[in-house]
């Protein structure tokens, strides 16, 4: 690995100030991403900047019935959290279905929204990159495509967002709080990240100088939701497809659905499309799949990944179905 | 350079490190302390599990300048059941992944023990380990021996 100079910063502050005077610097959250980034070689900053102690680490209850969740709140606290647990389940969910305990005791909350794509291609400096080396070209098409995107791909870059907990905030429409020496502002979640377009490297919403301070959830809409997770193996390992949803029911109609996916587009994918259909529908498995049908239209595949749309499609019904045949549960 | 104080199995230990140096070469290669494992060296086998204040951590993906200050505990310091255990139940062939299997699980009992839902938990808080739980709860160690049927009977027989 790289040496770089390692600073401690003791408050918010100093993080900030930090940040905005040196021109090579990146923050170090749980540092299981940008350690590892670091030591392949991808990641070069000069300065590293430890954001590990700063006191943004609470979840809060919000006037309203929502909830703050400080950017610095280890992935396992906040899967643990007795508010987070009852009302938003698949939040808890989808942070417990990703990674390992170990890695999830070490990764904060701003850092998986800031982690980067698992695309091998882009890992193998040999390959041509386009996120990791702008115009190099993507290595990924006519390439092995199981782990890439079907939605909102381009010719520039087919990767996929690894993230399960983005997916999760992505449905119950999150807020990113961050701040700049230049202040502070609150970006949708599902605007924090972008799409490749002709700009692959291009990933977020985020100056280079501001910090994730905090993520506010909104009161929910219903506390029955739900995130079901497809994978190689049944645990530590990414997303194949991953649905987070959250179904209200009433009279056999559909009167609230917040739907996202995961593993199959470069961001988390918003399914707007799919709850506009269910959105006074009938609550039936006909209904379910007409949604589905109607978030996958504009899928675009590859030779290895083309599998992907008819699994996504069969997962959100299925966990609609799920949230549906539970209603008495919960 | 940097002085880094690291805390570990109970000692201090002042190193002069850089700051690019993961806690597990630290571990290794600057306390001799060689009983954690490196296996992937990228957060993906849990060979390099070790406990930071109490609580298990891929050592491989950690700064060790960032655990200034933090007890952190290795093979070398753990004295529990589980050791016995798993000679017990076969919970090894190779050993290479076992330092890590036997921190992970002692981690593992006292997130349990505070109530740390899993994947496989329902909406109930999990108050006993089942095989299922076991198994979920300690994904993050592979084996490439295959002895996970003795590993988790030895944590099962330990966690009773
Ligand atoms: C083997 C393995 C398996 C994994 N499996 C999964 C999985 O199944 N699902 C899943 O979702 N994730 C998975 N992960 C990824 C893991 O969730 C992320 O690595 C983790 O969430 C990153 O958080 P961190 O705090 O460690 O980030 P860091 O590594 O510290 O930082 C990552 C990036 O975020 C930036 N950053 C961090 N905090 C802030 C902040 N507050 N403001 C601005 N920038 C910030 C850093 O500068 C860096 O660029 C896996 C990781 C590994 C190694
Ligand atoms: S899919 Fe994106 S990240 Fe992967 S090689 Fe192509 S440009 Fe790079
Ligand atoms: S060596 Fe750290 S997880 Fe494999
Ligand atoms: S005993 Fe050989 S890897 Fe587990």
């Amino acid at each position: 690995m790289r040496t770089f100079s390692y600073v401690r910063a003791p408050d918010v502050e100093t993080a900030l100030r930090t940040i905005a005077t040196e021109p090579n610097a990146k923050f170090l959250g749980g540092g299981t991403n940008l350690v590892d980034l670091m030591r392949e070689n991808i990641e070069r900053p000069d300065v590293v900047v430890d954001i590990s102690r700063l006191p943004l680490t609470g979840i809060d209850e919000l006037p309203g019935g929502g909830v703050r969740i400080g950017a610095l709140v280890r992935n396992s606290s906040l899967a643990a959290h007795p508010l987070v647990r009852t009302r938003y389940p698949v939040v808890s969910q989808a942070v417990l279905g990703g990674a390992s305990a170990q890695l999830r005791n070490m990764a904060t909350v701003g850092g998986n929204l800031l982690q980067r794509t698992r695309c091998l291609y882009f890992y193998d400096e040999a390959s041509a990159c386009n996120k990791r080396e702008p115009g190099s070209g993507c290595s990924a098409l006519g390439g092995f495509t199981r782990n890439h995107g079907v939605l909102g791909v381009s010719d520039h870059c087919i990767a996929a967002h690894p993230s399960d907990l983005c997916v999760a905030l992505a449905a119950l429409d999150a807020e990113v709080e961050v701040e700049s020496t230049r202040g502070t502002r609150r970006i949708p979640l599902t605007e924090f990240h972008h799409l490749p377009g002709s700009t692959p490297h291009v990933e977020t919403a985020l100056a280079p100088d501001e910090l994730v301070t905090s993520v506010e959830l909104p009161a929910p809409v219903t506390t029955r939701s739900r995130y079901r997770k497809v994978r190689d193996r049944a645990s530590y390992a990414f997303a194949l497809v991953s649905v987070a949803a959250a179904l209200e029911v009433r009279d056999d109609t559909v009167t609230a659905a917040r739907l996202a996916l995961g593993g199959v587009a470069p961001k988390p994918w918003r399914a707007t499309e799919a709850e506009r259909v269910l959105l006074g529908a009938p609550a039936t498995e006909e209904s379910f799949r007409s949604a589905a049908e109607a978030e996958l239209a504009s899928a675009t595949s590859q030779d290895g990944n083309d599998f992907k749309i008819e699994l996504a499609r069969r997962t959100i019904v299925a966990t609609l179905r799920d949230l549906l045949t539970d209603r008495s549960a919960a | 350079m940097a002085e880094v104080r690291l805390r570990v199995n109970g000692a201090d230990h002042p190193l002069d490190i850089q700051p690019q140096v993961s806690l597990l070469d630290a571990l290794r290669e600057h306390l001799g302390l060689t009983g954690t494992k490196k296996g992937c060296d990228q957060g993906a086998c849990g060979a390099c599990t070790v406990l930071a204040d109490g609580e298990r951590i891929n050592s491989c993906l950690a700064l060790a300048v960032q655990y200034e200050g933090a007890e952190i505990t290795t093979i070398e310091g753990i004295d529990h059941p589980l050791q016995a255990a798993f000679v017990r139940h076969d919970g090894f062939q190779c050993g290479y992944c076992t330092s890590g299997q036997i921190c992970s699980a002692v981690g593992m009992l006292a997130e349990h023990k505070e109530g740390m839902p899993s994947a496989v938990t329902g909406q109930g808080s999990g108050s006993h380990l089942s095989g299922a739980e076991i198994r979920e709860r300690m994904s993050g160690n592979l084996c490439r021996c295959g002895a996970y049927n003795g590993i988790v009977e030895a944590i099962q027989e330990v966690a009773g």
